[in-house]
């Protein structure tokens, strides 16, 4: 998938991945998509819950070898 | 208006207060306006690093001697030991790059997070507003807790 930006979370535990993905998307323009490298397990229900909590949209979370690549939306 | 979230910190141990700093910062990072509550232990975790408070009055005096707070200061719940468990949690920490206590305070402020201290705790204790952090917004009593916890969506006692 393409994204617009990447945030680079690997090694970081909750919550400093939604922390970092909240700042992050405010930087970007609406419409546009981040995309999130994890490893923490608990991102895998946290970035979907975190999506529903703010109403932006959540596109696709990959896993490949133990890390996540999350794909986020910006709506508002 | 966004949600609100408050959080009453009563306790004085590091772990509960990592925990209460996470959910802060992360109810910030969902958009919900956060207010942090200290009252009675938990507010050694907004005390300065300095050494005992000056109070007035003997039993004051030798609280505040026993009682020095600062987020460096802090005890752990369970395991402390004497402090050795506390060192080989925060080793455990580093180990796993996870913020410290002082860097998750940090980050809560800057995400917004206001801190309270409660008025009557310092008043019984002996406490003045000088012997916290500049961090600390204001001082205030129940009444501001409620009005706050009142439209709050999520509010905890840690």
């Amino acid at each position: 998938m393409k994204a617009d930006a990447t945030l680079d979370c690997i090694g970081l535990y909750c919550p400093m991945p939604i922390f970092h993905t909240a700042n992050k998307l405010k930087e970007l323009e609406v419409g546009q998509v981040l995309e999130i490298l994890a490893d923490d397990e608990g991102i895998k229900v946290d970035m979907p819950a975190w999506c529903r909590a703010t109403g932006n949209e959540l596109l696709d979370i990959e896993e490949e070898a133990g890390a996540y690549r999350v794909y986020i939306r910006k709506t508002k | 208006m966004s949600e609100k979230v408050t959080l009453v910190v009563f306790s004085g141990e590091m772990d509960k207060a990592l925990s209460a700093f996470s959910i802060a910062i992360g109810a910030a990072s969902m958009g919900m306006e956060v207010t942090m509550f200290f009252t009675f232990w938990g507010l050694n975790i907004i005390k300065k690093k300095e050494g005992p408070i000056k109070s007035r009055g003997i039993m004051r005096k030798m609280l505040n001697f026993m009682n020095r707070g600062g987020s460096k200061r802090l005890p752990l719940s369970r395991f402390h030991m004497l402090g050795l468990g506390k060192w080989m949690m925060g080793k455990l920490m580093q180990d796993a790059k996870s913020p410290s206590l002082d860097e998750l305070m940090a980050t809560a402020r800057g995400a917004g997070v206001k801190f309270i201290a409660c008025s009557t705790s310092m008043g019984i204790m002996g406490i003045s507003k000088e012997a916290f952090i500049p961090e600390v917004d204001s001082v205030a009593g129940v009444a501001t807790y409620l009005a706050e916890a009142k439209e709050g969506k999520v509010n905890l006692f840690i």
